[in-house]
């Protein structure tokens, strides 16, 4: 038992000895390893903290959301459709809402102009006020009190004072939008009093969901009714493991070749073999030999595993994931920065491990198997 | 004896990720005894409740990429949840899993 | 005492490249004794020595080690009989660089699991048995000539084997380390151990402390003296 313990121990202060004796062979090797670890963890960590934050934050959207559909494309609401909706029974408050895109060439970026409801008091904007988001703020410099002018596709243009910027905190979900009155709202898009982006639905009660939308959809069959469910469904398939494994394996393939190619340059040299071959013709057995270029592996590896994970946690949660934002930008120019709680998730850990550490050793383990367990004799010429 | 007071490698490599253990405990100790982040994400699920918001605003570059969850049943990601799309988001967001109302299924999974 | 009966090892690297380096040989090594193989290069001497050290396994034929056959036996017990029975010097002493004389000398005893303490003491006992002790923490690379092949044969001790074997012991040294390492051996054969060594240094083979001397030419033994 003792005995075993000390011929561990001993191999493993040799493969510590061993690495010493490379070490920029294998500082270069913890380096580029952790590399990997550290772009495949955030991709990990950054996935799942944003799926977690927008499931959280959008567990408060409406309830049910109704579209008018004319041809298979989104058409606008009429007031005789929200007069349908409010007579369903169940439904305890109808919010026809008025909100759409519009490309800004002056920004370089498309903004989500919005009429806020009248029942958000604190959110109210007076005829040429506007209230924006983080991102909008950060692309135009504004500030509370500054101008604002937008011009629509029409030519159009809309002047409006900011009265306030939306907290960098609901960035996430808040950084692409513009608040403004309903009448300039109207105007700025030529749109007819009557007609409505969609409607929000607040039904009495959540259980009623499925049944409510099935009995609205009888009543309006040119509608199609998305409920908070499949909102939320669609806010995990953001970033689901699926997307993020390519991602990470498309970074991941990149930097394993990097290693492979390193390791190849540098792998089993002839000087390694010889001693290999050594240490056979002194009495040590192949699985010493195994066990101790293992613990040499092993060492490298979780060094430069605990590194990775520590950079990507860093990134991640401390500096919002800054590396990701060109990649993840895609052809928007308005990304939103925005904070993230952090959490250590063990599966997600151990996922990564098994995506780094295992292929690692495997690779080290063949050729030192094969070296390992020819006859030493070779050593003695 | 000069050479008998020389530390062996193991207990250098357990002084080593002891170290390494204690400055990540540190770290994610520190923020997350720092900030929970709960009080923050109900301010902000009252924002999206106010405003009635349906998605994030994670990729601005087109209607079906900001809001995914109320883009036309004939855009991008709709059709199939392998479908590749213009947008390099493609490959990020994938279609809902079950279309509202039952008119289309997607089979993922 | 080690029993070799018609023992071959023919090395083929190809169906018509075909090396017999040791042909049917026949040799008893007597215990306690110091036995030298001589011949030209390339007569097979140190495949013998390769063979009989079991860091190799003949192709056919037969080696036994106090009337226990060896040269059937898995790596794994063939490892065990090399590291209780044999320690090696070899040629060009094949220490691993970068490690100290101290550590070149304990790493043998590694796999059996000896407390560090005792070890680095018995290794220090060796080193200063060969007047070396100031010499234990610089690495193997700064070592001279002779330095180095009275490190190799610390490490040969280690284990305390009953055979020490050494492979052109005199080749890699200048002449006053000659008579240096006769004295070494001259000291291990006192102490009990058989001493098997390869070598056509006349210094060597002509030298008084020799109990056998046999004689190789093409792989074959031609004459056993002593």
């Amino acid at each position: 038992m003792r005995a075993a313990f000390e011929r561990r121990r001993h191999l493993l202060d040799f493969a510590v000895r061993s690495l010493a004796r490379r070490p920029t062979r294998n500082l270069g090797l913890i380096l580029v390893y952790g590399l990997v670890v550290f772009l495949v963890g955030s991709v990990m960590l950054w996935g799942s903290a944003v799926r977690r934050e927008a499931s959280a934050i959008l567990a408060g959207g409406p309830e049910i959301t109704a579209q008018a559909m004319v041809m298979g494309r989104h058409d606008l609401t009429v007031d005789a459709d929200v007069a349908l909706l409010k007579g369903l029974r169940g439904v305890r408050r109808v919010e026809p809402r008025l909100w759409g895109y519009l490309w800004d060439s002056a920004g370089a970026a498309n903004y989500t102009l919005m009429v806020p409801s009248t029942a958000a008091t604190d959110l109210a904007v007076a005829k040429g006020e506007a209230i924006v988001g983080e991102g909008v703020a950060r692309a135009r410099r504004l500030a509370p009190g500054k101008m604002l002018f937008l011009v629509s596709p029409s030519g159009r243009f809309l002047k409006t004072r900011v009265k306030a910027v939306l907290p960098a905190e609901s960035a996430l979900v808040s950084a692409d939008l513009v608040l403004v009155e309903e009448s300039d709202f109207r105007a700025f898009f030529e749109l007819p009093d009557g007609v409505w982006t969609d409607v929000a639905l607040t039904v009495a009660n959540p259980s009623e969901v499925g049944t409510i939308s099935g009995k609205a959809a009888l009543k309006l069959p040119h509608h199609r009714f998305v409920t908070r469910a499949d909102m939320s469904r669609s806010a995990e398939a953001l970033f689901s493991w699926r997307e993020g494994l390519t991602l990470a394996l498309l970074a991941g393939a990149l930097v394993a070749f990097a290693i492979l190619a390193f390791d190849r340059a540098s792998g089993l040299s002839a000087e390694e073999r010889r001693e290999i071959g050594i240490l056979k013709a002194i009495g040590w057995e192949t699985g010493d030999v195994i066990a101790s270029k293992l613990f040499e592996g092993a060492l490298i590896s979780l060094t430069a595993f605990l590194l990775g994970v520590l950079a990507a946690w860093v990134h991640v949660f401390l500096f919002s994931a800054g590396l990701f934002e060109p990649v993840l930008k895609g052809w928007a120019t308005l990304y939103p920065r925005f904070p993230l709680s952090p959490r250590i998730d063990a599966l997600e850990i151990a996922t990564l491990g098994m995506l780094t550490v295992v292929p690692f050793m495997a690779a080290i383990l063949v050729p030192v198997w094969r070296t390992a367990s020819a006859d030493p004799d070779a050593v003695m010429r | 004896m000069r050479l008998r007071s020389r530390r062996r490698g193991s207990t250098l490599v357990a002084v080593w990720f002891a170290l390494l253990f204690a400055g990540g405990a540190a770290v994610v100790g520190a923020t997350v005894i720092g900030d929970d982040g709960a009080a923050r994400r109900a301010r902000t699920a009252g924002l999206v409740e106010a405003l009635a918001l349906s998605d994030p605003a994670l990729f601005t570059e087109a209607r079906y990429t900001r809001n995914p969850s109320l883009a036309d049943l004939a855009s991008a990601f709709q059709d199939g949840p392998a479908s590749l799309d213009h947008f390099p988001t493609g490959s990020l967001v994938v279609a809902p899993r079950r279309f509202p109302g039952g008119r289309l299924e997607a089979s993922e999974n | 005492m080690i029993t070799l009966e018609a023992v071959t090892k023919t090395f083929a690297q190809g169906r018509h490249d075909r090396v017999d380096a040791v042909r049917s040989v026949d040799l008893d090594v007597a215990d306690g004794r110091v036995t030298v193989l001589r011949g030209p290069s390339g007569s097979g001497k140190t495949t013998l020595l390769t063979l009989i050290g079991c860091l190799a396994r003949p192709t056919s034929g037969r080696i036994r080690i106090d009337g226990e056959t060896v040269s059937g036996l898995p790596e794994r017990f063939l490892t065990e009989t090399r590291r209780r029975t044999f320690g090696f010097v070899f040629q060009k002493f094949n220490l691993i660089r970068g490690l100290s004389a101290l550590d070149n000398v304990v790493l043998p005893a590694f796999p059996l699991g000896v407390p560090s303490r005792t070890l680095s003491d018995r290794a220090m006992r060796l080193l200063d048995r060969f007047g070396l002790a100031d010499r234990a923490g610089l690495p193997a690379e700064h070592l001279s000539g002779g330095e180095a092949q009275r490190v190799a044969i610390a490490r040969a001790l280690i284990n305390d084997p009953a055979v020490i074997i050494a492979d052109e012991p005199t080749a890699s040294l200048d002449g006053d380390r000659v008579a240096q390492f006769l004295a070494i051996a001259e000291d291990l054969k006192r102490s009990g151990k058989t001493v098997l060594i390869t070598s056509h240094d006349p210094r060597i083979t002509e030298a008084s402390l020799v109990d056998a001397l046999v004689t190789m030419a093409d792989g074959r033994i031609v004459e056993v003296a002593g």
